[in-house]
């Protein structure tokens, strides 16, 4: 079968020695077993995420992801660009689509694309990465590279925020989404009754004020545990930083006993695929994801 | 107070919701608001709220200036999308929300030193320098955001998680020296800065 080809937006925090590089490793598996070829968008720059508001401004955080879309536009014509990041997905998207509505700030953002040497046409569609496995592959061609099911293990199945809204999956609700869940089951795994699926994490915002955001992550684990769960996984780097990190200091501050996993659902495709341990970035995980190591171990 | 401020003032005398409209990003959805109050409770950290979106919209069109533009209230957005998804006349909150912010910030108004609107801005910067972010920098500079005493406290109550991070090669101690970098730097600096003045001059802030 033909390699299915697109234009890959890694994005900064799955840079090698970065608070998500365990997510580049773990699509390593999950990308041969399904026939999709990542090319890498030759220097790619920062999508300035939504927390670039105070500084940024409109036109420069616009034309911060035009780039990144002239350069797909450039050098690999006629692809998707696709992100594994929510934050990535979401600016270079909605840049893509407020650009084709309005001429006027095309004209602008090109005035200022001029100044780097690159010109947009706005002709690209930016995607993430579910995007592309549920509408491009398919559930079923998901369930096929798999040989070992990842039988007994209980997951929450975390959305979060951007990965879902405002653009989200199409077909699917923002405030009670499955195909997360449908992905779990694809991989032989069970997913929980999960009530925090579409909960905020605090974001960007976990650093600048974390009581209210651990508030938050509180919630999250709980309802986690509450539910049966083993792990939690989600689509989300920030997500993932977040709920797994903050564990240690909601404990310190306020005694609970939090050890929750919080993996990703590449992380779960690529053991379930035949990736070992070390395939799936499970060395990477602060909260280690014992039961899923044990099936990478069989 | 700021020249800017003081001109904006002069322009647009009591009329607010113009002074929106014109400056603030998708200030023009302002007026579609019906006052349903689905957005107020959508927000996580809606009881930090001062006033909800629903409210500063309000406020908006009743010209309280001043109130809404002093206020810490839109920094507090998390940029969930919640309000987006749900607001019945499609109003794109969460972007008028930004919108509002920098607008306030840019005329000197916003609250000083307001910790979401200093990370705001060491994120933007340390992500426009090398046109990567470097997460080392970042969180430095957000522990030192308080000044060296408070830095090495915050520091210090993180450096489990910092270790940690470490040891599972997800925080890179090199990457104080430069670490991940765009080729094209000077590009992506001089095409932002041409971005800025554009906007300056079409929203009247050149
Ligand atoms: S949900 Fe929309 S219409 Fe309702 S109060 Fe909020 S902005 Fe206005
Ligand atoms: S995006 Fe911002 S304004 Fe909208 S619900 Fe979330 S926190 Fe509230």
């Amino acid at each position: 079968m033909a390699k299915k080809q697109y234009a890959f937006y890694p994005g900064c925090s799955s840079q090698k020695g970065a608070s998500a590089s365990n997510f580049l490793t773990s699509i390593k598996v999950m990308t041969e077993k399904l026939d999709i070829q990542l090319n890498e968008i030759p220097d790619w720059n920062c999508c300035g995420a939504s927390i670039g508001y105070a500084e940024g401004g409109e036109l420069p955080r616009l034309v911060l992801n035009a780039r990144n879309l002239a350069l797909t536009e450039q050098n690999m014509p006629g692809m998707d660009m696709v992100s594994g990041c929510p934050a990535c997905w979401l600016s270079s998207r909605e840049t893509a689509e407020r650009l084709q509505e309005h001429s006027s700030l095309l004209a602008e953002t090109n005035e200022a694309l001029k100044e780097a040497g690159l010109n947009l046409k706005s002709h690209v569609r930016a995607r993430h990465m579910t995007e592309v496995l549920i509408e491009d592959i398919g559930y079923a061609a998901m369930k096929a590279p798999v040989v070992r099911p990842l039988d007994g293990l209980k997951i929450a199945g975390y959305v979060g925020c951007q990965t879902n809204r405002p653009f989200g999956i199409a077909g699917e609700s923002f405030e009670n989404p499955m195909y997360l869940d449908k992905m779990i089951e694809t991989v032989g795994a069970e997913a929980t009754k999960y009530d925090q699926k579409g909960t905020c994490c605090g974001g960007a915002l976990a650093f600048s004020e974390p009581e209210k955001s651990q508030k938050q992550i509180r919630d999250i684990v709980e309802a986690a545990y509450d539910s049966g769960a083993d792990m939690i996984v989600t689509p989300c780097q920030l997500c993932q930083a977040n709920v797994e990190i903050y564990q240690s200091e909601i404990n310190k501050k306020q005694g609970t006993q939090f050890k929750m996993p919080v993996v990703y659902y590449t992380q779960l495709m690529s053991i379930a695929y035949g990736g070992s341990a070390a395939d799936a970035g499970l060395n990477g995980q602060l909260i280690k994801a014992e039961k899923l190591e044990k099936i990478a171990g069989k | 107070m700021s020249d800017i401020n003081s001109q904006a003032v002069a322009r647009y005398k009591n009329n607010f919701l113009r002074e929106v409209e014109e400056r603030v990003e998708d200030g023009h959805w302002v007026k579609m608001c019906m006052q349903c109050g689905v957005c107020a409770g959508s927000c996580p950290f809606g009881p930090h709220w001062e006033h909800s979106p629903q409210k500063l919209f309000m406020m908006i069109r009743a010209g309280k200036r001043e109130e809404v533009l002093k206020t810490d209230s839109m920094w507090m957005c998390t940029s969930c999308y919640n309000c987006i998804a749900r607001c019945p006349r499609k109003l794109p909150i969460t972007h008028i929300m930004h919108g509002l912010a920098n607008y306030a910030y840019r005329l000197g108004l916003s609250p000083k030193g307001q910790p979401n609107q200093v990370i705001a801005r060491i994120f933007w910067n340390n992500a426009i320098k090398h046109g990567r972010v470097n997460e080392l920098t970042f969180s430095l500079a957000m522990y030192f955001k308080d000044g060296i005493g408070q830095g090495i406290k915050n520091s210090l109550a993180m450096q489990g998680v910092g270790l940690g991070l470490m040891k599972a090669k997800r925080l890179n101690p090199m990457e104080i020296l430069g670490g991940h970098t765009c080729k094209d730097k000077s590009g992506i600096a001089k095409m932002l800065t041409k971005a800025r003045e554009i906007e300056d001059r079409r929203r009247g802030l050149a």
